[in-house]
């Protein structure tokens, strides 16, 4: 029984862990007011980036760099079109998930059905992994799960307690009281925008080079899609992206648990997916969850400097 | 050199439509740089699209035949953005639609003359399309939750739902081993024109479609209140528009259509309900851009729809002939919109260079 629970908790936070870079990530972008749909296009795309890399060079890490640099790179569009041409932060996020997805089909098409011969392989903490149960599940995991936690406890201290948090938050609140301060409102926008791109790179090279060591196209499967959902789930707050990211991930692994008693496994497969518009009607019906499902305030808005 | 930028008042309708096809032009250029940094011919490969699409006979029939459903989703989508409702449900609006279809098709098609079963299956499709994209209307009018979330999740819930449906319940039993469910009775089948897959039914169900929905908006009461709501939901307030009750017809009406198109597609290509990607090719997302391609009037989706059916037809072309994965018509597709919504900033902005003076 023990064994069974642990093997749960275990798949649970590798499930978990590209949900939580993503969503780090998107956390980021939309605190700065810039809501970047592409998600899905930009982790597929580092899915595919992270794989070409390891599997030309054989090292994993070079990997994950190429893969954070090219979500990076890519949502520089969004940025730009958003921030600069001022147009549809929906629709330009739409496109970007289209275009992500269509370059990483065209650039990974010839490594389809290749495995990797490195991929990312766990790494066991000395003394630490040998706790029961909590030693396997948190110190015996793959590179991106520490690197998941380290990131997502830096970013929760720099926007909970230093000054960055707060210009990237009054960016996204009140772009105008910003800017009369002597913040550079494009700019932050931006390397928010590049941030969250980083971010869901790196989650896709996760899927690629660690969760399984193959490319195919469309394995990031709607986990994009979830992360934006999983950022009104944290209500903007890197904290509480920490558990939406593993509940989430243990969504994924119950699938798998539930299918052999006889669950549809389609019928399970919706679980994230209902869950996710459960938890906002749940907020939606409350008066409190109403008010707290509030997003950043001029998120979605484009900002004319020195309009009005 | 300095660079002022000004919002613009009015554009005359030449600017609008030059600004709309220097926009595609520029798409279709960085379509081309990404061909060739792939090492692919650019001029050869979209000259090849274009070709394949609207250059013969038969191409011409297929871009005809995937224009239909783009057509529809499209006008009814331009009917929900206009209010700023962002339906990206509509692949699952059209899943709906389908299933909606085929319970009536199978259940009732084979006691019914074709007269009765297909007006019966249409009506339920357009229900089944409409209801899902009620949830998402209600969703966001009564609790305050993002449409964009909503649709989104809706899309996956109905797509497990149909793969659900054709493995498990409604099994066919004639269709041993294979996902699909039995065939519709003959009378529940849409004839095609001659040797082609065209029904004409159905394109002139999503002509009129869409030219009803160009009415709607510009030319009835319901239509300025899209308008407004979409516009300046406070001066709606003032107006007096239940903004519940216009939003419910509203996503009704354009989840109906999307129902509509999968009706025929079932009903027209397929003949049964099977796997979701089989029984759309990502029309639901393909007519975002048709949408927007058409400047959110329901009546440019019948042109647009056309355009952009043509780039699936030329896109599989390329894929079979150049080796090229499925996907690659998503480069045209994201590329073509990011330049078209990037285009409105000139229609919207003027922009002033003038040379610094010392």
């Amino acid at each position: 029984m023990l064994e069974i629970i642990t093997s749960i908790l275990v798949r649970t936070v590798v499930a978990g862990t590209p949900l939580l870079l993503g969503t780090m990530g998107e956390v980021i972008s939309e605190r700065a007011g810039i809501l970047n749909l592409g998600v899905e296009g930009m982790m597929s795309l580092g899915a595919a980036t992270g794989f070409i890399v390891t599997f030309t060079t054989g090292n994993p890490w070079l990997g994950l760099m190429a893969a954070t640099i090219a979500g990076a790179l890519i949502s520089v569009i969004h940025a730009f079109v958003t921030v600069s041409l001022r147009a549809n932060q929906v629709v330009s996020g739409l496109a970007l998930t289209m275009l992500g997805l269509g370059l990483s089909g065209l650039w990974g098409k010839p490594y389809i059905g290749r495995p990797l011969t490195t991929k990312m392989h766990a790494i066991k903490i000395p003394v630490l992994s040998d706790i029961p149960v909590i030693g396997k599940v948190l110190f015996y995991q793959d590179p991106y799960f520490y690197l998941s936690v380290a990131l997502g406890i830096l970013v929760w201290f720099l926007m909970k307690h230093t000054k960055v948090g707060i210009t990237v938050r009054s960016v996204g609140e009140n772009p105008k009281a910003a800017e009369t301060l002597g913040i550079n409102v494009a700019r932050v926008k931006y390397l928010c925008v590049m941030a969250g791109g980083a971010f869901a790179g790196m989650a896709g090279a996760h899927l690629s080079t660690a969760y399984s060591k193959s490319w195919i196209e469309g394995m990031t499967s709607g986990r994009g899609w979830i992360v934006i959902a999983l950022t009104i789930f944290a209500l903007w707050e890197p904290a509480r992206a920490f558990v939406g990211a593993y509940v989430f991930g243990g969504i994924f692994v119950i699938q798998y648990v539930l299918q052999p008693l006889g669950i549809s496994p389609n019928l399970l497969a919706m679980l994230p997916y209902v869950t996710t518009l459960g938890v906002l009607l749940f907020y939606g019906m409350s008066k409190s969850g109403k008010r707290k499902m509030s997003a950043p305030a001029t998120l979605g808005e484009p900002y004319i400097r020195g309009s009005r | 050199m300095t660079v002022t930028i000004l919002p613009r008042e009015k554009t005359s309708a030449l600017f609008n439509v030059l600004t709309l096809l220097g926009s595609l032009l520029a798409g279709l250029v960085a379509v081309g740089i990404v061909f060739l940094l792939k090492g692919i011919n650019p001029f050869f490969a979209i000259g090849e699209i274009f070709i394949a699409s609207f250059g013969s006979a038969f191409g011409f029939q297929e871009t005809l035949t995937k224009a239909i459903p783009l057509i529809l989703i499209g006008a009814g989508l331009a009917l929900a953005y206009r209010a700023k409702f962002w339906n990206i449900g509509a692949e699952s609006q059209l899943l709906l639609g389908a299933v909606f279809a085929t319970w009536v098709g199978l259940k009732l098609g084979p006691g019914l003359p074709a007269w009765a079963i297909l007006p019966l299956m249409f009506l339920a499709g357009f229900i089944g399309g409409g209801l899902w994209g009620l949830i998402p209307a209600i969703f966001k009018v009564r609790f305050g939750i993002n449409e964009v979330i909503s649709t989104l999740m809706l899309n996956y819930i109905a797509a497990e739902f149909v793969k659900y449906l054709v493995v498990g319940p409604w099994k066919g039993e004639t269709k041993y081993g294979y996902p699909y469910t039995d065939d519709l009775p003959d009378q529940a089948i849409l004839q095609h024109l001659g040797s082609t897959r065209i029904s004409v039914l159905m394109l002139i169900i999503a002509v009129s479609a869409a030219l009803i929905l160009a009415f709607l908006v510009y030319r009835t009461r319901f239509g300025y209140e899209i308008r407004v709501i979409g516009e300046n939901p406070e001066a709606g307030r003032y107006a007096g528009i239940n903004f519940f009750r216009t939003s419910l017809i509203m996503m009704f009406i354009s989840g109906g259509v999307a129902g509509l198109a999968g009706v025929g597609e079932l009903s027209s290509i397929h003949h049964h309900l099977s796997y979701p990607d089989t029984i759309s090719a990502g029309y639901g997302f393909t007519a975002i851009i048709v949408a927007w391609l058409g400047r959110l009037n329901p009546g440019f989706s019948i042109l647009s729809g056309l355009f952009f059916a043509g780039i699936i037809v030329g896109g599989d072309a390329i894929q079979m002939s150049m080796g090229l994965p499925a996907t690659t018509v998503n480069v045209f597709n994201g590329l073509i919109l990011i330049f078209l919504i990037a285009g409105d900033f000139l229609l919207n902005h003027k922009v002033r260079f003038q040379r610094r003076v010392l």
